[in-house]
């Protein structure tokens, strides 16, 4: 059976090569190459779920009111797109659980995606010649978030529309352009005309998936062209070593898929996410005190809050209204970054230029570890400050306090965690260096004639290394 | 593999579960001797590294452990990993069950996902354990070949080969790459009209009614001083972003409003546009402390980024992002004694953009 269809493919197509080239492609073994996998699954269970979801979802703000079976809201009036996830929710059969998983895997997506992100650059995987995959990714990592926040902004409930509000100001705020660009994708002012709505479905379900896919392909044949890197411990800067991708890694990998998919499917049905009846439908003069995005618009949100009442005016004319600052300036000097990151480490004397297929470990580059963490410190304080109406109702500590606080944390500690950082790493690798000189022990051997004699450390080491010392 | 197959394979293991202990002990024996030496050319990678850090990074290069290949038979690994499939399998067909009968979201994802996690499991083990366990090696490709590149370049280069005329071919090449470029941007327009006059449009005016949620007139003594209300224009749209108010009564004494305001808050009624000037959120959040020794006073917050403005003084910015005030309504008591608009905003109302601050006589763009 196995080898006539092999034979039958190998006659028509000349796949024997290929195929062969395939099952013995050599994946080094680490677990944190699995961050990476686990974002490409929660990908295919998002598909997977979103194209259950896009039978039964209207893109329409034409008013009806509800008569679904979920009493609460019945003759309620709301958009048809609410009533349609409404329906999902309550009336398809398994709706709900596919709703909440597909919520639940973009949550997990982008986290996998971000925690891959800075994985990648701790160990100095983005450079040469890697650094196209890296751009990719990153590009991926920003389509991610912009589908995440379309994803949830089709529902109109409450919660969405006031971020698609923001979403508006924020579009508005930029600088010249930033009026007519609103009206150009709202078709009009806030919140819109009946035209907005499949704008917004047709870049959710279809163009950004299929970039994200198209992406998704690079990035996976780029990395089969190159193969992975790996840690020093393994293979070296000429030979990659590692499980063939058939018959062991091919299934480890297929149970991580299923596990990614089983976890998925549990969030999904057994832990509550985005109940939009109790946001109930949005209205323009609607708004409810401690709404909280999905956490991969907390960044923003934070950024938002945090930014003094500044607005660039000359004349009559608004040059910057104050969104922009928060909005649009702060995540394009994120992604900026990122984007400039191998060169721009390259120019600051962190990274060589040669070509690297091995790791760093972290310690193994202290500045540029403690440049990235500091970078990601500060971009995890403003996220945090996103949470700050979250915090005063937890402990009563006043709002206006804690924004003074995120400002002042947001600006300094950065370089406190750069000074920190760069210590801790040096005193790492300085002890890893010499292995020799942090032992402080003797180690007793009984000899022969019952007594004990000291031998020395280095007796241990076999010859081979004990000569590279020496060298 | 079908399930007679399948359950054959794991009577077959259960009835060599008697030599398991033998074969685990083998197995571990095996495993000693092999973990001494293997060490040891760990420990040779790692100092190695050493010498590595100083200058000589080639010879590190060649320091790589020798492929392994492990053939052992778990029979152990394998009857778990049987187990594990059954498991799952009864975890599915419990999912069509349940789809079938009860349809109940915890049921439903309870038994898919716990399928889906036994499932991959059973997977993941099988590739640790049942199948054989290898590590080889592969090389990494030099890209990067020179005579290839010069090869690409003259090829590219050919292309200019006979051109005489080459600055007006590139010219014209460069007028119609302009041409073409803006031909297929300026569509993109059509996707909305242009910010004009709209956005400072809203349906007050002087002698509208202010009517509540449900459309009934709000009379001068629907509210006490403290107290809140969300307010319309009688027969105008909800939704309209320029229609929604905030309207709070403070007493009469608390007001600071500027001079040209003053007549604007009969009873103490003051009405803010309900759109927050900093991103468009509704701002429907009242803050009205009853011990104002130690409380600030009363603020009108946006519940999105916390932009507070106060209600006393024309909507003045307190705290927060928001980099306008909030637009006031002037407000007055109708003959029926009922609230209405005394006039239009004092300012352009919703989130700012460039011409926010022109006015309406001067439509921007």
């Amino acid at each position: 059976m196995i080898r006539r269809t092999v034979a039958a493919l190998d006659e028509r197509l000349g796949a024997a090569h290929p195929l062969k080239r395939a099952l013995r492609y050599v994946f080094p073994d680490h677990w944190t190459f699995m961050l990476g996998e686990i974002a490409m699954y929660c990908f295919v269970v998002l598909v997977a779920t979103g194209i259950f979801l896009t039978f039964w979802y209207v893109p329409s703000d034409a008013k009806l009111h509800y008569a679904g079976s979920y009493v609460p809201l019945q003759g309620t009036s709301m958009s048809e797109s609410f009533a349609s996830v409404m329906h999902i929710s309550f009336d398809v059969p398994a709706g709900l659980l596919v709703r909440q998983t597909h919520h639940w895997a973009a949550d997990v997506f982008v986290v996998a995606i971000v925690l891959h992100l800075v994985r990648i650059l701790l160990t100095g995987a983005y450079r040469k010649p890697r650094e196209l995959n890296y751009w990719i990714g990153v590009t991926m990592l920003g389509l991610a978030i912009l589908e995440g926040f379309l994803g949830y902004s089709l529902v109109d409930d409450l919660l969405s529309g006031m971020g698609l509000a923001i979403a508006y100001s924020v579009a508005m705020s930029v600088p010249f352009v930033g009026g007519p660009l609103a009206f150009l994708v709202w078709n009009g002012e806030y919140p819109g005309t009946d035209a907005f709505w499949p704008r917004l479905e047709i870049l959710h379900v279809f163009l950004i998936p299929m970039a994200i896919a198209t992406l998704l392909a690079l990035h996976l044949a780029q990395i089969v062209r190159q193969h992975h890197t790996q840690f020093p411990e393994e293979g070296s800067e000429r030979v990659v070593r590692g499980t063939p991708a058939w018959p062991g890694y091919g299934l480890r990998s297929l149970g991580l898929f299923l596990i990614v998919a089983g976890v998925l499917f549990l969030l999904g049905g057994l832990v509550q996410i985005n109940p939009i009846w109790e946001w109930g439908p949005y209205e323009p003069y609607l708004s409810t005190n401690g709404a909280q995005p999905d956490w991969y618009v907390g960044w923003l949100i934070g950024a938002l809050r945090l930014m003094p009442p500044l607005e660039v005016v000359i004349g009559d004319y608004t040059v910057v209204p104050n969104p922009f600052w928060g909005g649009a300036l702060f995540p394009a000097i994120v992604f900026g970054l990122l984007y400039a990151w191998p060169p721009l480490a390259r120019r600051l004397r962190l990274d060589d230029r040669r070509e690297h297929n091995l790791l760093d470990r972290p310690r193994d580059n202290p500045k540029r570890t403690a440049v990235i963490i500091a970078f990601l410190v500060w971009v995890f304080a403003i996220f945090a400050a996103g949470a700050t109406d979250r915090f005063y109702f937890r402990s009563f500590i006043s709002y206006e306090g804690q924004v003074w606080f995120f400002r002042a944390f947001a600006l300094l500690v950065p370089f406190l965690v750069y000074f920190v950082t760069k210590r801790v790493c040096e005193e790492l690798r300085a002890r890893e260096a010499h292995p020799l000189r942090g032992w402080r022990g003797t180690v007793i051997e009984r000899n022969e004639a019952l007594g004990f004699e000291e031998t020395s450390v280095s007796t241990d080491l076999p010859e081979e290394a004990r000569q590279q010392l020496a060298d | 593999m079908t399930r007679g197959g399948l359950i054959a394979r794991v009577v077959a293991t259960l009835g060599g579960l008697g030599g398991l202990r033998r074969h685990r002990e083998n197995a571990q024996a095996e495993l000693h001797q092999i973990s001494g030496p293997a060490n040891r050319k760990f420990d040779a990678v790692r100092s190695g590294e050493v010498a590595v850090r100083g200058n000589e990074r080639a010879r590190l290069a060649e320091e790589v452990p020798p492929p392994e290949l492990d053939e052992t038979p778990d029979p152990r690994a394998e009857l778990w990993v049987a187990l594990l499939l059954i498991a799952a399998a009864i975890a599915f067909a419990g999912f069509v069950v349940f789809y079938v009968v009860s349809e109940d979201t915890h049921l439903l994802g309870l038994s898919l996902g716990l399928g889906l996690v036994l499932a991959g499991v059973a997977a993941a083990l099988a590739g640790k354990r049942v199948v054989i366990q290898e590590k080889t090696t592969d090389e990494y490709t030099d890209y990067g070949d020179r005579e290839e590149r010069r090869e690409v370049a003259n090829h590219l280069v050919e292309g200019k080969v006979g051109v005489t005329r080459r600055k007006l071919l590139f010219s014209s090449l460069a007028a119609v790459g302009a041409a073409l470029g803006a031909a297929t941007v300026v569509p993109v327009a059509s996707l909305g009209p242009r910010v004009g006059e709209k956005v400072y449009e809203t349906p007050w005016s002087a002698g509208k009614k202010v009517v509540d949620e449900r459309g009934e007139p709000i009379a001068l003594d629907t509210l006490s001083p403290g107290e809140f209300i969300t307010g319309f224009p009688e027969g105008a749209s909800k939704e309209e972003i320029g229609s929604a108010l905030m309207i709070v009564r403070l007493e009469t004494d608390e007001l600071e409003l500027p001079a040209d305001r003053a007549d604007s808050a009969p009873g103490g009624y003051v009405a803010y546009s309900k759109i927050c000037t900093h991103a468009g959120c509704a701002v429907s959040l009242f803050r009205y402390p009853t011990f104002d020794e130690t409380q600030p006073g009363p603020a009108l917050v946006c519940p999105c980024h916390y932009s507070t403005f106060n209600p006393a003084d024309g909507g003045k910015v307190l705290f927060g992002p928001a980099g306008r005030p909030l637009p006031q309504l002037p407000l007055r008591a109708g003959a029926d004694g009922s609230l209405e608009a005394a006039g239009g905003f004092y300012e352009p109302i919703g989130p700012s953009y460039g011409g926010i601050r022109e006015g309406p006589e001067k439509a921007p763009l």
